[in-house]
């Protein structure tokens, strides 16, 4: 993709584990493997799939948290694996994360003035006491929270509150691109829907690319320009959010779509397509496609060879009989 | 006319903190009808789940009581039994499934045990017909291979087969009536459709009804006949299924279904309606309409004066002043 502002190359992480009596056996956790894709300048890319299909892990990969195990992710056409570890904090500043739980990843004996200055104190050693108070209250009020909060401490706010507050603290330093893990799951329906707007406003008023990593299938309709399908650590299906919807290729994209409970009582009588059996472990991966073990549409390649991804036009998937 | 078999009347279930008293359910009327699925809806802390313990009589005591009303099950009076009473009724004629079924199923005990356990307690039957009637609900609620998983524990199985084996402990002795609190809350789209379609399927073959507590629309759209919608302690609008989602009454109820985003709409919607504000603190709850702080169309005795129930269409109640 022209101007894309990341893509991963070939990006795989495999996690050694130690289990059995005294952890002499080693086990491979195939977390993430071979993702190929890219995410254009100023445009919101949904990464969406259920617990354990390595979306968290991609995230926290394009973001250097973690090392891959062999890959690359370039930022504006450099691999952010080869940058020292002074370039790579000075890029950090352009890549930012919101967090899930609201709850966690705020420290509860910091005040939010000090959680809010931590970045703009890593960052710019020059800024002074009264510019970076100055800058806080800007960021309160970017988020739409008042100035005393700065005084608080996280216990004393709500889960939307405090989501705010992760949201300001992740806008500090005005980052290019921002990666929301799973950032409105754990709210309310009346409060996720006062956060979402809200990221869609910073999203419009900051230029901010966005990877926005979920379960939550209604979410994605809302907020997302294009949908990464995952499924056991692989990319099976990515394109534009209403062609997704409107016409999965991967077989597992339409099982996934048909499984959202729809919030209208005439529609329940709809056909409703349930797959059966659960998501294999990622330690045994299956060969072939990995999605044969549950594939309705299932022929003998698809257990012994791997689909590789394909692309027609803008849309993209990973199968050997896709549903044209 | 079908007959409610579950009535609960004015119901108030407090809990006596040091902070003050907090009315977590505070005059409540629900009924439920013999094989139907009635839902309690709301968001975190309006009370749905405390509504639930107090049917089955698991308000933890002392700090929390059932100060007033009755829960009029069949011709018993439950909030009355006495705790030997009550133990005979639960796991019999009650019984109730919860979200986490990592956290309520004991770890230490394998799976034969745990769910052959409401027998052991509620019948005379021997250990080889409970081993078999163990082996055929496990059979029924879709467990593979069910005499080899006699001998697992909770951790050897996934997160699905848990809330399964979770469903069959409470549907060993046939109940009457179910209580499933977020039964399918923690689990991925596509293994919450199996287990809704599983409830579903038990629900005609055991002859059980069931109360479902859920903050998910989505859900209450694609199974259940009536609903209820709870609010900071109170009911504030009560309906069949298709009533509530065609005509939401109540700004509540309104806003929520409006502040969801819908899957696949075309011609994406700018913005997500938003219910403004928080839910009130339940140690100090607002006099009047618990929901006016938050609600476009309050006027000055909204603040004043609690609104009644009012029938606003046959069976669709609604406690707001508009209709008053």
């Amino acid at each position: 993709m022209e101007n894309a502002l990341i893509s991963t190359k070939n990006l795989t992480k495999i996690f050694h584990l130690s289990t059995g009596p005294l952890g002499r056996k080693k086990v491979f956790v195939h977390a993430v493997e071979n993702v190929n894709i890219d995410i254009a300048s100023r445009e919101t890319l949904a990464l969406v799939g259920e617990s354990g299909c390595g979306k968290t892990t991609l995230g926290r990969l394009i973001l250097r948290l973690i090392e891959p195990t062999k890959g690359e992710v370039l930022f504006k056409g450099e691999n952010i694996f080869s940058l020292d570890r002074e370039r790579m904090r000075s890029l950090r500043r352009d890549m930012q994360i919101i967090f899930q739980d609201p709850y966690a990843s705020l420290d509860p004996r910091m005040r939010i003035l000090d959680i809010l200055a931590e970045p703009l104190k890593t960052h710019n050693k020059d800024m002074s006491k009264r510019e970076i108070v100055e800058r806080v209250k800007e960021l309160l009020s970017v988020v739409g929270l008042q100035e005393f909060v700065m005084s608080g401490f996280p216990h004393q706010f709500s889960g939307g509150q405090r989501q705010r507050i992760g949201i300001a603290r992740a806008l500090a330093l005005n980052p290019e691109f921002i990666v929301c893990d799973e950032a409105v799951s754990a709210l309310d329906v009346s409060i996720r829907a006062q956060i979402l707007n809200l990221l869609m406003d910073l999203k419009e008023r900051f230029n901010l690319t966005l990877l926005f990593i979920t379960h939550d299938l209604s979410v994605v309709s809302f907020i997302s320009d294009r949908i990464g399908v995952m499924y056991l650590g692989k990319c099976v299906e990515i394109g534009p959010t209403a062609d997704i919807f409107d016409h999965p290729l991967h077989p597992y994209t339409l099982f996934l779509l048909s499984a959202v409970p729809i919030p209208d009582p005439h529609a329940r009588d709809r056909a409703k397509l349930i797959l059966e059996g659960d998501i294999p472990s990622p330690v045994n991966v299956p060969s072939g496609c990995r999605f044969h073990t549950r594939c309705p549409y299932l022929r003998d390649v698809c257990v012994s060879e791997e689909p590789q991804m394909q692309y027609i036009g803008n849309r993209g998937f990973a199968c050997h009989f896709p549903l044209y | 006319m079908q007959d409610n078999f579950l009535k609960i009347r004015n119901l108030r279930t407090y809990f006596f903190t040091r902070r003050g008293v907090v009315k977590a359910v505070d005059g409540v009327d629900i009924e439920a009808k013999r094989g139907k699925l009635t839902a309690l809806v709301g968001e975190s802390g309006c009370g749905k789940s405390v509504t639930g313990l107090s049917i089955m009589g698991l308000i933890p005591s002392p700090v929390g009581k059932i100060v007033e009303g009755e829960i009029l099950f069949e011709d018993k009076d439950l909030a009355k039994l006495s705790y030997k009473e009550m133990a005979d009724l639960r796991g019999k004629d009650i019984s109730m499934i919860f979200q986490e079924p990592m956290t309520s199923l004991n770890p230490v005990l394998t799976i034969g045990h745990q769910v052959g356990e409401p027998l052991r307690i509620h019948s005379s039957l021997s250990p080889e017909e409970i081993t078999e009637r163990v082996l055929s609900i496990l059979d029924l609620v879709g467990i593979p291979e069910p005499r080899s998983r006699l001998k697992s524990y909770p951790h050897q199985l996934s997160g699905g087969m848990r809330q399964r084996v979770m469903i069959a402990m409470a549907m060993i002795c046939g109940p009457k009536l179910l209580i499933a609190d977020e039964p399918t809350t923690a689990l991925d789209v596509t293994i919450q459709a199996q287990i809704l379609d599983l409830m579903l399927e038990l629900m005609k073959k055991i002859n059980t009804s069931i109360i479902l507590i859920t903050h998910d629309l989505g859900v209450v759209a694609e199974v259940c006949d009536e609903v209820n919608v709870m609010y900071a302690g109170k009911i504030v609008e009560k309906s069949d299924v298709f009533s509530i989602f065609d005509n939401p009454s109540h700004p509540y109820t309104w806003g929520l279904l409006r502040s969801i985003p819908r899957i696949g709409k075309k011609g994406k919607a700018k913005k997500l309606y938003t219910i403004k504000g928080v839910v009130p603190n339940l140690l100090d709850p607002p006099s009047g309409c618990r929901f006016a702080d938050r609600c476009d169309k309050a006027r000055d005795i909204c603040r004043e004066e609690e609104p009644p129930f009012t029938t606003i269409e046959e069976g669709h109640f609604v406690k707001c002043w508009l209709f008053a």
